[in-house]
């Protein structure tokens, strides 16, 4: 019997998150139960993207996009959709059906329109644990083609045309890295690729190592290929079981079908990969770092010159590349590198895959041509911002970068305009933050965490963001003055420009970038006192108003205690024992807590 | 060797091209201030002390490895340079704990210099908000404290341990701000697995790592009328110690120290060269003995750190270690237990003061198998920068003393020739050969990367004799010799690794002069060059054995001058 | 995996399991299903539809249960999409369902007698 229907279960992480790993044994069973099971193809594809939305199942060949769906719905999913042919138009996410009941392909929708997606080319699509639906969209051709048509200097001028530039934040011309570790001369080299995603909040990697590992793993083939090296690395994070998992299963049906080992394709061409994994430490995704620990060293950064295309993994020449861009060079190889280059920007070529977070709609990942504007994703693809509150700044590049006002919303995502506005491309974290926030609350959560991270090997690193930290502290305390911030200013600059390495020169950018564009709101807490956004917890307090109907939820779970009232009357805060958590604010039914 | 041209500060300066931007700078008499890096020990640029600007290349730039290209243009002097070493120091000096007028390193910290060249202010102490981090202090080793409070986390001495013993005894420990050096999981030291060689003493900048100080326990006894105070001097520490007080590297100040033993109050003097002949006559007849019983091989070295390696590492070869006492203490039993009576004092009231170039030797001196009859042989061991710094508290200024002959009687009793030479395999092998009534032999070395090989007969038999001088670890040595299973039937170790020339205890020099200076071999050629005079030198130790021992290895001399060793683990 | 040939055979072969994903610009069966279509039998025949399309290789035409089209009484109901062009067919059975596969799928001639305008109440 020939599957006639093929329902996709989106797993990415998100969806994960919210129980979708059960929704496939809901469909087993009722599927078995109405004896229709054989007729159904049941994918566990990868991320879909659209995570707020999300758990997603997706019916083809109709390609009706089910959304939030529950373990409930799939009975009803199953006898009245897959059985008898109805849909369940309450689960159908509405944008993809018309006023008439036609269903809009889910790629047509606002959501994904404005995406070109080639490094999410197959996320979504295919079950990431069948290498044959890989290779049947098009895997493994490019590293065909490169073997058996192309020398290692042809790949790299191929790589070099196309413009791809490092997407783990660096932006360096790949086809340049690839081209100085081509021209070191040495019986042995690495290949590795860098999938210790440690930005807070990022997940694009994850999504690539779940939902399409065979990418990465023939990219990594396609650069040693072009570099000489017959071995490769992939470093990942501990902390993503789910997509170490994948990549061992990847690699060893790879091996399987001669595409991994000996004489690949029957070129001559041996390559292996060895998977290491990290122990938990953001710092380790500094190439340097990464290097040291696959060497079984402490994960600290090293001085660069000699870089590694030069002296690398046990001093041999290496390549570090991220898993985003080893995903786009099968799509390079095998589509050619002039449709590459012909989407993007003159300097910033291709796409990029951004995860939206923060305060908008549609929390998730997208993949948006270089170029797009900054509004486009926020308000086109994103659908803007909650409960209609206005947009204050993106934060994009995660730890390691700054914050972009609303003003500057119809700026062109390129490398170099996000430098320019004082931020960075990053890994693609991007959070949108709206007018509810406080600039200096936000510098403190990164510098938090980059303390924590830092590996402690250079003084103004490791002495430098704690200061920095505790100074935001003093800030947001009440009990700074303006001499503060000049203060914190100049440790910034200074921790920037002496830094050894990445973490602790990019540390100080969200505090860089913030009082840059938002420096008014740094001295309110210094000079009135007062937190405008109204997070700081010590200079803010609740209020109870007029509103107030006197339902006590507000006094009986409030944890110290510190509301007192009568039913049916007005509450009051006390507010000298309160402790600012915020519960009564978020409990009160009727809005009557205001932060003042 | 290629040249390169670069410009410094806009002067234009053609040196090696092999050269580091640092290099080029201090030729041209510029000064960069560093305080992390140490030539081929620890280029790890972690201090952020020594950044310059150079044209092209974003943010600023460590010099000390930072490699020249030609046409470089490099500025060291602007306000975005000064503003970074200013507030590195500060950040620095935040978590520092001040005591400079107590501290060992108050003349000569790498830390307090910077701190004043600059005239940085300690502003992080203003506001309750900065947390300074907890101090820990690892004292309970005999040998070596640690003190978290003056590190400044530069890595010299995680890079010095790694390089010169390859045992990896300290590293960091957490990560970021909570970072520590230290053993792992901050473990005590004595239990670490440590050998004392001293290296991260010698290389440390500040007082973070120092020996156990016993300075404030000898001006004790030294103040008690009660005691007869008694200074067992090595003979290198005359060409050392004048160095703390600003004498040339290597320079003989004997007559000096003399007349300071005297005015500090010593009562009593004995140069340990007395004792070493004892030792070697003593290894000499061990040697013997183990030739014609076939209980070889033999591992001997003149410092105690090659027994603490042993002990821990490598126990299958226990019973190879010489029994012999080393000559700190074989002066102190000699002096407790035979001298004493002679001079007219009780054996209680003695106290013995050693003064050595190696921290190891204060924990030698309180092992249990280093006693005689329940008494310890040597009390208090001092290293020769201790006993500087001893006679700084007394307001003595050693080079403004005269030049004095040694005080006391115990000395006229005790007077040899200078011990200076290094190499006690030689010596033992001669003196086992006169032991033996047999003629001594020149030794034909054939030196293998590091190894002096030769053959030497001694009755009858041929043993294979090396001196393993070369510059790796003895981690190194002995899985060489165990991979290719080479016999040799004595071994010494003279090498870098166990702390043989500086055990720690020698005045510390500066960071550029610890790159540029080969300040060891200064210090050997001085000693050596110094020439021997009392030929009565035989006389009395033949007196000794005729009166005290009888002879080498006799049952007195084995319970006075023998020790014995045993297996450790460590952390326990 | 020698070639690229070799590679291109399994990805020829694999192109069933995915082809089906995405937009679908091929002809699309629709069988009218819901309570009433399967207790017409509707069921037998979209099987006889898959079989057939199978066994000639047919990858681009799909079939799929849809609700109820409405005119009960001549079910089961059968509508053949190719682009704008809309065929439906009436009291489809299993034989017929060999023929519209065969004629008008393969063939290219619509099975007159079985289409709807034939049957008028």
């Amino acid at each position: 019997m020939i599957e006639r229907a093929h329902v996709l279960i989106c797993s990415g992480s998100m969806c994960v998150s919210r129980g979708a790993k059960t929704l496939h044994d809901e469909f087993e069973e009722h599927l078995t139960r109405l004896g229709i099971r054989d007729e159904i193809k049941l994918v566990n594809t990868g991320c879909v993207g659209l995570c707020e939305q999300g758990p997603f199942v997706i019916v083809y060949p109709e390609g009706v996009f089910y959304a939030l769906v529950k373990n409930k719905d799939i009975k009803t999913i199953c006898e009245e959709h897959l059985f008898k042919g109805r849909l369940v138009e309450k689960l159908v996410f509405d944008e993809t059906l018309t006023e008439n009941k036609d269903i809009i392909a889910f790629d047509e929708i606002k959501f994904y329109s404005k995406q070109t997606r080639i490094a999410l080319r197959n996320c979504g699509l295919i079950n990431p644990d069948d290498i044959e639906e890989y290779i049947a969209r098009d895997g493994y051709r490019g590293l065909g083609k490169a073997l058996l048509e192309m020398t290692p200097l042809e790949v790299i001028e191929e790589m070099l045309a196309s413009g791809l530039r490092g997407r783990g934040g660096g932006g360096f011309p790949t086809g340049l890295k690839w081209k100085f570790a081509y021209n070191n001369k040495n019986d042995q080299k690495y290949i590795i690729c860098n999938a210790d995603e440690g930005d807070p909040g990022a997940f694009m990697d994850r999504a690539l190592l779940e939902g399409d590992p065979h990418s990465v793993l023939e990219g990594l083939m396609i650069g040693g290929y072009a570099i000489g090296a017959n071995k490769g690395f992939i470093y990942v994070r501990i902390e993503y079981p789910t997509a170490i998992e994948k990549l061992k299963t990847a690699i060893s049906q790879a091996k399987e079908l001669g595409l991994l080992g000996n004489n690949i394709f029957g070129s001559g061409f041996d390559f292996d990969i060895e998977i290491r994994l990290g122990a938990g430490a953001f710092v380790c995704g500094e190439e340097t770092a990464l290097i040291a620990s696959i060497e079984g060293g402490r994960g600290m950064s090293r001085n660069k010159p000699p870089f590694p295309a030069a002296k690398g993994l046990w001093g041999k020449p290496t390549i570090i590349n991220n898993v985003e861009t080893l995903a786009n060079i099968p799509a390079i190889l095998f589509d050619g590198a002039e449709k590459f280059a012909k989407i993007g920007t003159e300097r910033s070529k291709g796409t990029k895959v951004f995860s939206l977070g923060g305060n908008i709609m549609n929390a998730g990942l997208v993949e948006v041509p270089m170029g797009t504007t900054l509004r486009e994703v926020i308000y086109e693809i994103g659908g803007g911002i909650p409960k209609n509150k206005m947009l204050k700044a993106v934060q994009t590049g995660g730890p390691s970068g700054g914050a972009i006002p609303e003003s500057m919303m119809d700026m062109k995502i390129e490398y170099e305009t996000l430098i320019e506005a004082g931020s960075m491309m990053g890994s693609g974290g991007m959070v949108i933050i709206d007018e509810d926030s406080c600039m200096v609350d936000i510098c403190r959560f990164y510098l938090d965490f980059t303390v924590e991270e830092s590996c402690g090997k250079c003084t103004p690193c490791r002495e430098g963001t704690k200061k920095m930290l505790e100074m935001l502290e003093i800030i947001s305390s009440g009990e700074g003055t303006l001499a503060d911030i000049d203060r914190l200013e100049k440790l910034a600059k200074t921790v920037k420009s002496s830094s050894l390495c990445g973490l602790g020169q990019a540390a100080p950018n969200p505090i860089l970038s913030m009082l840059e564009h938002f420096r008014p709101e740094f001295e309110s807490h210094v000079v009135e006192k007062v937190c405008p956004g109204g997070v700081c917890k010590p200079l803010i307090h609740f209020e109870i108003l007029d509103g107030c109907i006197g339902c006590t939820k507000c006094a009986t779970n409030c944890p110290v205690d510190c509301i007192s009232g009568s039913i049916k009357q007005l509450h009051s805060i006390d507010t000298s024992a309160c402790i600012k958590c915020g519960v009564c604010k978020n409990i009160c039914p009727v809005d009557a807590i205001i932060t003042i | 060797m290629e040249k390169c041209t670069i410009k410094v500060n806009g002067q234009e300066i053609t040196v090696p091209e092999n050269y580091t931007v640092m290099q080029a700078a201090n030729d041209l008499g510029i000064e960069i201030p560093r305080l992390c890096f140490l030539k081929d020990i620890n280029e790890t640029s972690a201090c952020r002390l020594c950044v310059v600007d150079v044209k092209n290349m974003r943010g600023l730039k460590n010099s000390c490895t930072l490699a020249i290209t030609d046409g470089m243009e490099v500025e060291t002097e602007s306000e975005e340079i000064h503003e970074a070493i200013v507030s590195n120091l500060e950040l620095l000096a935040s978590n520092h704990v001040f005591e400079c007028w107590a501290c060992e390193r108050e003349n000569n910290c790498e830390f307090l210099d910077l701190m004043r060249k600059f005239n940085v202010e300690n502003s992080y102490d203003a506001s309750s908000f900065f947390t300074k981090k907890d101090r820990q202090i690892n004292d309970t080793s005999s040998s070596i404290v640690l003190d978290s409070g003056k590190c400044i986390l530069c890595g010299r001495c995680v890079s010095a341990c790694d390089k010169f013993t390859g045992l990896g005894i300290l590293n960091f420990n957490e990560r970021g701000n909570e970072t520590y050096v230290g053993p792992a999981l901050y473990h005590s030291m004595e239990d670490s697995g440590c050998i004392y060689c001293g290296k991260c003493v010698s290389v440390c900048p500040t007082a973070a790592i120092k020996e156990k100080s016993h300075v404030s326990e000898v001006l004790d006894v030294l103040r008690n009328k009660a005691k007869k105070v008694v200074v067992a001097v090595d003979p290198s520490v005359r060409v050392t110690l004048g160095e703390d007080f600003g004498t040339e590297i290597g320079e003989n100040v004997e007559g000096k120290m003399f007349k300071s033993f005297e005015l500090i109050g010593f009562d009593e003097v004995i140069e340990t060269s007395f004792a070493h002949k004892l030792s070697i006559k003593e290894e000499a007849q061990e040697l013997v003995n183990r030739v014609s019983k076939d209980t070889l091989p033999l591992y001997t070295s003149s410092a105690p750190g090659w027994f603490n390696y042993i002990e821990q590492y490598e126990s299958e070869f226990l019973n190879s270690i010489p029994s012999t006492k080393s000559p700190q203490q074989i002066s102190g039993v000699l002096v407790k237990h035979h001298y004493a009576e002679v001079l007219g004092y009780k054996k209680e009231e003695v106290v013995v003061v050693s003064i050595v170039p190696t921290i190891s030797s204060k924990e030698e001196a309180e092992r249990v198998s280093n006693q005689f009859e329940g008494i310890k042989d040597v009390d208090f061991v001092l290293t020769v920068k201790e006993y500087a710094r001893l006679l700084k508290r007394k307001n003595i200024d050693l080079l403004k003393l005269e030049d004095a002959k040694p005080h006391g009687e115990l000395v006229q009793l005790t007077n040899c020739s200078l011990h200076t030479t290094v190499s006690v395999l030689e010596e033992t092998l001669k003196a086992a050969s006169l032991l033996l009534d047999e003629v001594p032999q020149e030794l034909d070395y054939k030196d293998t990367k590091g190894v002096k090989e030769a053959t030497y007969k001694l009755a009858g038999k041929e043993i294979i004799v090396a001196q393993v001088h070369g510059d790796f670890t003895i981690k190194e040595f002995f899985s060489k010799m165990k991979k290719t299973k080479k016999v040799y039937h004595y071994i010494e170790y003279t090498g870098n690794s166990v702390g043989c020339t500086d055990g720690g205890g020698l005045p510390i020099r500066t960071a550029v002069e610890q790159d540029l200076v080969q300040i060891e071999k200064l210090r050997h050629d001085s000693l050596v060059s110094i020439q021997n005079e009392a030929p009565q030198a035989t006389e009395v130790i033949e007196t000794l054995y005729n009166t005290v021992f009888e002879q080498p290895g006799s049952q007195k001399a084995l319970d006075m001058l023998h020790t014995s060793y045993t297996k450790r683990k460590f952390y326990t | 995996m020698k070639s690229l040939d070799d590679l291109k055979k399994i990805r020829d072969a694999a192109q069933k399991k995915v082809s089906m994903r995405g937009k679908n610009d091929g002809t699309r069966i629709l069988v009218g299903m819901a309570t009433c279509g399967i207790s017409a039998g509707a069921r037998p025949v979209m099987n006889k539809f898959v079989e057939e399309l199978s066994n000639r290789s047919l990858d681009s035409v799909t079939v799929t249960p849809v609700g109820c089209i409405g005119e009960c009484a001549i079910e089961p109901i059968v509508e053949v999409l190719e682009g704008e062009k809309r065929t439906t067919y009436c009291r489809v059975d299993v034989r017929v369902a060999e023929r519209i596969v065969k004629e008008h799928i393969v063939g290219g001639k619509v099975v007159q007698d079985y289409v709807i305008g034939k049957f008028r109440i």
